[in-house]
């Protein structure tokens, strides 16, 4: 009888450990590695993200350990990259990247027990494969605000990387905003086709200033084309991206975006410890927190600077969507209706200028 | 003055500008080839000088020393590959490759803990007074003194190779090492000299790119332009004047292509991103088409290792 309770009582204790680890895959230690498209020095884009890594290691202590690797192409070579990681043993695989969309799906496939969290993209193609992004184009929104009310020769800029719906949204949304408070305003657009070469991004914001235009805001990741503007003396201005780029403070940084990525890593680095973890796709803006708005120096007016504020505000209330009808393409063709707003799905697939930008997207 | 939505004043500006670090690489390139040397490191000559340039200019504060860094980084440098074809007698076309790669690598492992730094900021020589002129201020006026400094050394390298005994000498160890060795002058020790000036003004023109032109350090800063300065040396036939006007036609076309684009003019992009690399080849085959390698103006002797013993 005795005998009987113990190896029931032991049977009982087996199924409870083996449902339980059925039931949550709660891993005891998570390995979380990163693939970053520039250096971490870059002061931008990939700096943001490694904060975020470090917020997860701050946050799990023990529990995670972090591997990363820098100034990865984007291509094959990052399939490479991808597949080094996934057989060193990580448990999730942040690619931070655009265009590391196809190879992230690629290595997703071979390794099905490897989480993988790609950047910026809209391909999920194994249920292994998660995709986040932010809405950058609310704080684009907040910084044409500035740029429409800031310009004295009527002419703004726009240093753009590559002509990916993510790059439009952005170029539209500050244009508009631009348009909203000044009527007169022009945009430049010059095309790097690149996501990170200082000198070129230099040169882009020189031949920008040299046609006149005095606020620029740069899609790429260094802090090259705010170096460039600070050579003017105090002419030009231009915003922190992805980072606060708080050295060029008060001016020409006159503001920034700035990408807080660290909530979104901790929590998913969590769910993985936790054993909740599901595919995802997420796309927050302003209101959760993923896009910071980064203090709006005095080199600008209290008015203009009261006016960014209150169409961050307002973004965030969910009262202004940067797009609102009545907006037409550059074609002429209408987009939204009078009071209308866009779509997700128009965001996310954007591959045109809308009314009043001159020039042409290269192909 | 404007030509399609384009003021030409501020191009020749710009251009002066841009072209300084491939101007500066293809004089040093251009002696070193006149003595019979071909150095294919240009591009991790110019790297190693960018990094040594900066890291000296944000230590002592000074961009003048800055450069002087970048041209002590880019003669030492220059040494290994000296060393390696003048004294071992490697084949330089290997060794020169191999140059630039380790170049390259060596400054990204030196340049750890640089990234992000803002390097002291290199003035304009001139009164600011003076840049304000219409036209003139602008284009001759209102540069920093490197500009000044890379079209005094043209016509320096000019003045030395065609007029001065010195010059003399280098062209007969460019032109016939066996000839020149037979009056008694020390081939490999000319050319190892040679060398070392042709790394000095590569590190030079690599300062200029992480301390003025971007102003800061990253990995790979300088993309490629040592390749566009040894096509410059050949473009020019080894004749300093050329070297001058090919850097900036090169230059020039970069300026344009991104002013074009933020004039919002129609022309593609893409054909004057490619425009000064098929210029190089346009030049190359017409200057190369049924003529013999001396009426290009090539050293005779270039790229032949030399040893006093044959």
């Amino acid at each position: 009888m005795k005998r009987r309770h113990l190896l029931a009582s032991a049977s009982l204790a087996l199924g409870m450990a083996f449902g339980g680890s059925a039931f949550a895959q709660g891993l005891d230690k998570v390995k979380a590695c990163f693939v970053y498209v520039g250096p971490i020095g870059d002061g931008g884009w990939t700096y943001q993200h490694h904060q975020g890594a470090m917020a997860v290691q701050e946050a799990y202590g023990d529990k995670v350990e972090i591997q990363y690797q820098e100034s990865v192409p984007e291509g094959a070579d990052a399939e490479r990259v991808l597949t080094q990681m996934a057989l060193g043993g990580c448990n999730i695989i942040f690619t931070t990247s655009f265009g590391y969309m196809d190879p992230t799906n690629a290595v997703a496939a071979k390794f099905p027990d490897v989480k993988f969290e790609h950047a910026t993209g809209f391909k999920r193609e194994h249920p292994n494969v998660s995709t986040y992004n932010a809405r950058f184009y609310e704080g684009r929104a907040v910084q044409g605000t500035i740029a429409g009310m800031m310009t004295k020769s009527n002419k703004i800029g726009y240093i753009g990387s590559f002509p990916i719906p993510e790059v439009m949204n952005g170029i539209n949304a500050y244009y508009l905003a631009a348009k909203k408070v000044n009527p007169n305003v022009e945009l430049s657009v010059v095309w790097a086709f690149t996501w990170f070469d200082p000198a070129k991004e230099a040169d882009s914001a020189k031949a920008l200033i040299d046609q006149g235009v005095d606020v620029i805001a740069a899609h790429t990741d260094s802090t090259a084309p705010l170096a460039e503007a600070a050579k003017a003396g105090g002419a030009v201005i231009g915003f922190g991206q992805a980072s606060d780029m708080e050295a060029y403070k008060p001016s020409p940084r006159v503001s920034s975006i700035i990408d807080n990525w660290a909530p979104y890593y901790v929590e998913r680095v969590g769910a993985l410890l936790d054993g909740t973890y599901e595919q995802s796709d997420v796309w927050a803006g302003i209101a959760g927190g993923e896009v910071l708005i980064g203090d709006i120096t005095d080199a600008v007016p209290a008015e203009v600077k009261a006016a960014a504020e209150k169409v961050r505000d307002d973004i965030a209330a969910g009262t202004l969507h940067p797009f609102t009808g009545p907006i037409k393409k550059q074609d002429g063709s209408d987009w939204l209706a009078e009071g209308a707003t866009a779509p997700d799905g128009d965001l996310l697939g954007m591959n045109f200028y809308v009314e009043g930008i001159t020039g042409d997207i290269p192909k | 003055m404007d030509l399609g939505g384009i003021n030409p004043v501020i191009l020749i500006a710009g251009l002066m500008a841009t072209s300084v670090p491939i101007l500066l690489a293809a004089l040093g390139e251009a002696v070193v080839e006149r003595s019979g040397v071909l150095n294919l490191g240009v591009e991790g000559m110019m790297v190693v000088g960018a990094l040594g340039g900066f890291v000296v200019a944000v230590h002592t504060g000074s961009p003048f020393l800055g450069f002087a860094g970048g041209a002590v980084a880019g003669a030492a440098l220059s040494l290994i590959f000296a060393a390696l074809t003048q004294v071992f007698l490697a084949n330089q076309v290997a060794t020169g490759l191999a140059l630039t790669l380790f170049g390259l690598g060596l400054s990204s492992l030196g340049g750890q803990g640089y990234n992000g730094i803002k390097p002291p900021h290199t003035t304009g020589l001139l009164p600011d007074a003076l840049a304000q002129i219409p036209v003139a201020g602008p284009i001759l006026f209102g540069h920093d003194w490197v500009v000044y400094f890379s079209i005094l050394m043209t016509a320096a390298t000019w003045y030395v190779l065609k007029f001065t005994r010195i010059g003399l000498i280098i062209r007969a160890v460019g032109e016939s090492h066996d000839a020149a060795h037979a009056l008694g002058y020390k081939v490999n020790r000319i050319r190892l000299l040679c060398i070392m000036f042709g790394g000095a003004m590569a590190g030079i023109g690599g300062a200029y790119v992480s301390l003025v032109r971007v102003p800061q350090w990253v990995d790979g800063i300088t993309a490629g332009a040592g390749w566009i300065a040894l096509a410059i040396v050949v473009f020019a036939s080894w004749k300093p004047w050329r070297v001058l006007a090919g850097a900036w036609l090169f230059g020039g076309i970069s300026v344009l292509q991104l002013n074009l684009q933020a004039a919002g003019s129609a022309i593609p992009v893409e054909y004057l991103s490619m425009a000064p690399y098929l210029l190089t080849i346009v030049v190359l085959v017409i200057m190369s088409s049924g003529r013999s390698k001396a009426a290009m103006g090539a050293p005779a002797s270039l790229g032949q290792n030399f040893h006093a013993s044959r």
